[in-house]
């Protein structure tokens, strides 16, 4: 008992940090009803970003504190995300308006790989360590009631926390706050949006702009957990099968879908990897994903696409 | 308007100029192809394996370099050209046929891959170019006479998990205590993962000690499943058989469950810098297999390459970076290749270029003993490589090496891998390959022609 539970919390910790990963997907489809392919690249050019200010912000201001250097790094980096947002917004999106989703798509696939390139031209291709104090050893509780009691994984615990805070105070911000409203008309309809006076460019600016700090917060903790490489682009999939799970268009999906899938994926590893040779984790989120496309292809709280023909 | 007309009038005399100029920039290369022996540079310097392959690569192309700065090989000057793979089969195979006929045809190919390894061993044969798979590709390919284009130079994956398997026995106390013990594999799902899988099987049914099989699957950024498996299996040892962020994070989970990095043994593929640096004190005492070679900042060839090459402008990558444990790995796989030229040359005319069939006769007669090798800056980093027809690889010769927070040391004496083990296996599965194929393999008398 004391194991399944290990692996369903394991499970639900790597979850919330798909959530997260999966919200960058969310916000940006939710704002323009595009599906962004670039979110990986985001995630690693804002860890990339990150990582090396880290680095140089103490040469640079001779600043001794850790804390103080990464605090500095943070804002320059998410400073670079609000200039990746604006650049996007001015060179692409603003030529494709009312374009067709395939459009849009295939241009957020450009965005990834200018991002990927640009990226590792200026920061270079190393691997580069983000330290942010995240606890490294593990800790054991409940040693009374199970054998061997169980063990927490501080450093997942710590990123599930900051990844949950994070996702409610972006369901907050679209649901309580004018701007968010205006994110959710765009996203209904360009056009009208745009009719009733919600300025296009800058709420796009907006998306893009949250966005990229969801990237960054995702590039902070995986690249703590995994070192900042190339790598991290990867991490952006694991993401997919979560949206196709909980719906495109839902925030409260993102987060149910990233623990059914992070639960899944570490219990179907542990109990059913062994009898059919393991190395299943990866694809039995998409498996999962597939399901739900048959069944159900808006996913768990998607809204229901109805065409008029 | 006047400064066009006049730029019109111009036209066919600066045309004419730019015609003139590049054939006399052209010239020299041209005369030059003639003298120049093609090495064409398979490597990955994108992707998720960049940090891994570049580092190898910047090591393979400057003793390229070095060899060139020294005079070429007696007096052959080398030419090369890099071919970008991302570590995918698909990629590796076009970068072959691109390059394989270019500057009159390549002298040897090093893939950096399995799987691409995999998917050339059925080209190469028809090419006739030899494909020198230092420390990869696979095992069976030491038996000459079936594979008769592949060298696994220095070592395969079957003598790694050979003297992994004896370098746990010595820690224990000798092989009959390895009876009872439970030995994990947590390997890389591809070619190269499951290259050890059959003799570690083999040596479980000798030794009595229990097989556990764990895949993670490519790039490897997630293995929490797999480490909460380590966790209720417990077993007394991990042999961890991965490439790239896969270490990495194979020893953050292991730091994360609490499993003992001093009873964790990395392949050679996972005994390198980029796979501990970042970890730091939470890899200490993991050790790792070396391909003879481990992290050689103060080897003489280290210290020519500084003074013939990096000096002067011309390294390839950053100066810290040289001596390192996969700097090396390229290095050495460079200075194979040349020297599998320059034996050829041996018999068939110094100072001409080889072709590659007669570079395939000079890598089945390697004769590097000590003292050539010390005599070209390897003292201390390498043992003795003597090839032939019927065994491409050489030798099988390996230290393990331990990283102690900061740096990769030494922590074992030579192990050889047990030929009586291996032999018997690699006979077997060359054999298998051989009617599968319909090869007929070499026989003693067909070596010697």
């Amino acid at each position: 008992m004391g194991f399944f539970l290990e692996t369903l919390i394991g499970g639900l910790m790597a979850g919330m940090l798909y959530s997260l990963v999966a919200l960058g997907f969310v916000l940006i489809f939710k704002a323009s009803g595009v599906f962004n392919f670039a979110q990986g690249a985001m995630v690693l050019f804002a860890a990339l970003a990150m990582a090396r200010f880290a680095a140089w912000v103490p040469e640079w201001l001779d600043v001794d504190s850790r804390w103080l250097a990464n605090a500095i790094a943070f804002v320059l980096a998410g400073a670079m995300m609000f200039v990746v947002a604006w650049l996007v917004e001015r060179l692409v999106l603003r030529h494709l308006v009312n374009q067709e989703g395939a459009t849009l798509l295939m241009a957020t696939l450009g965005i990834a790989y200018i991002l990927e390139g640009v990226g590792t031209s200026i920061f270079g291709s190393d691997i580069y360590k983000i330290d942010v104090g995240m606890p490294k050893e593990p800790v054991m509780i409940l040693e009374d009631v199970f054998a061997g009691g169980l063990l927490i994984n501080q450093e997942d615990f710590v990123a599930a926390l900051i990844a949950a805070v994070l996702v409610g105070l972006l369901a907050l911000f679209f649901q309580k706050t004018a701007t968010g409203r205006a994110l959710r008309a765009v996203a209904d309809d360009h056009q009208a949006a745009q009719s009733i006076g919600i300025p296009l460019h800058r709420i796009w600016v907006i998306v893009w702009c949250i966005a990229g700090v969801v990237a960054l917060v995702a590039g902070v903790i995986w690249g703590s957990k995994l070192g900042v490489q190339f790598s991290l682009v990867t991490v952006a999939l694991r993401g997919l099968p979560v949206v196709i799970l909980g719906g495109l268009t839902s925030i409260p999906g993102a987060i149910v879908g990233g623990l059914i899938i992070g639960v899944g994926e570490k219990v179907s590893e542990v109990y059913l990897g062994p009898m059919i040779g393991g190395g299943i984790e990866i694809w039995f989120a998409y498996q999962l994903a597939l399901l739900f496309l048959l069944f159900r292809p808006q996913g768990l709280f998607g809204e229901k696409i109805i065409d008029r023909v | 308007m006047h400064a066009m007309r006049k730029l019109r009038e111009f036209a066919p005399t600066v045309a004419a100029g730019v015609l003139v100029l590049s054939s006399l920039l052209a010239a020299p290369t041209a005369l030059g192809q003639a003298k120049e022996q093609f090495f064409p540079v398979l490597v990955y310097r994108t992707g998720a394996y960049a940090t891994n392959g570049s580092q190898w690569a910047n090591g393979y192309v400057d003793y390229l370099k070095l060899v060139n700065a020294k005079g070429g090989i007696n007096g052959v000057k080398i030419a090369f050209e890099e071919c970008e793979t991302a570590y995918a089969t698909d990629r590796g195979v076009e970068c072959y046929e691109r390059l394989k006929g270019k500057n009159g045809g390549g002298t040897v190919f090093q893939p950096l891959s399995t799987g691409i390894t995999f998917a050339l061993t059925e080209k190469a044969p028809v090419d006739k170019i030899p494909l020198i798979t230092a420390g990869y590709g696979r095992s069976e390919s030491q038996n000459g006479a079936v594979f008769t284009w592949n060298f696994p130079l220095l070592g395969t994956y079957w003598v790694g998990t050979d003297v992994a398997i004896q370098h746990i026995a010595k820690k224990e106390g000798g092989m009959a205590k390895l009876k009872g013990k439970k030995i994990a594999l947590v390997y890389h799902d591809s070619p190269y993962g499951k290259e050890p899988i059959p003799l570690l099987q083999e040596l479980g049914k000798t030794y009595g000690f229990e097989v556990q099989l764990l895949p993670v699957a490519h790039p490897g950024v997630e293995q929490k499943a797999t480490w909460l498996q380590i966790r209720q299996q417990k077993p007394d040892y991990v042999l961890l058989w991965g490439w790239g962020v896969m270490n990495s994070t194979a020893l953050r989970e292991a730091q994360a469950t609490g499993y003992p990095r001093d009873r964790m043994i990395g392949s050679w593929w996972a005994g390198a810098e980029p796979d501990v640096k970042d970890v730091a004190e939470g890899a200490k005492g993991y050790s790792a297999l070396t391909l003879q070679h481990g992290a050689e900042p103060n080897a003489k060839v280290v210290k020519d390459m500084l003074e013939l090459v990096y000096a002067k402008g011309k390294g390839t990558g950053p100066k810290e970076e040289i001596g390192q444990v996969l700097y090396m790995r390229g290095l050495i796989s460079a200075m194979l290749g040349v020297e599998g030229v320059r034996k050829a040359q041996e018999r068939y005319g110094k100072g001409k270029v080889m072709t590659g069939e007669q570079v395939r006769w000079g890598l089945e007669n390697l004769d590097l003993d000590q003292k050539t090798l010390d005599g070209m800056g390897f003292a201390g980093v390498m043992r003795p490589v003597q090839s032939s027809c019927l065994d491409h690889m050489g030798s099988s010769w390996v230290r393990v090496h331990s990283w102690n927070g900061s740096k990769w040391e030494f922590s074992s004496d030579w192990y050889q891998a047990d030929e009586k083990v291996i032999r018997p296996m690699v006979m077997l599965a060359s054999g298998k390959y051989a009617d599968e194929k319909k090869l007929k393999p070499r026989t003693p008398d067909e070596c010697k022609k």
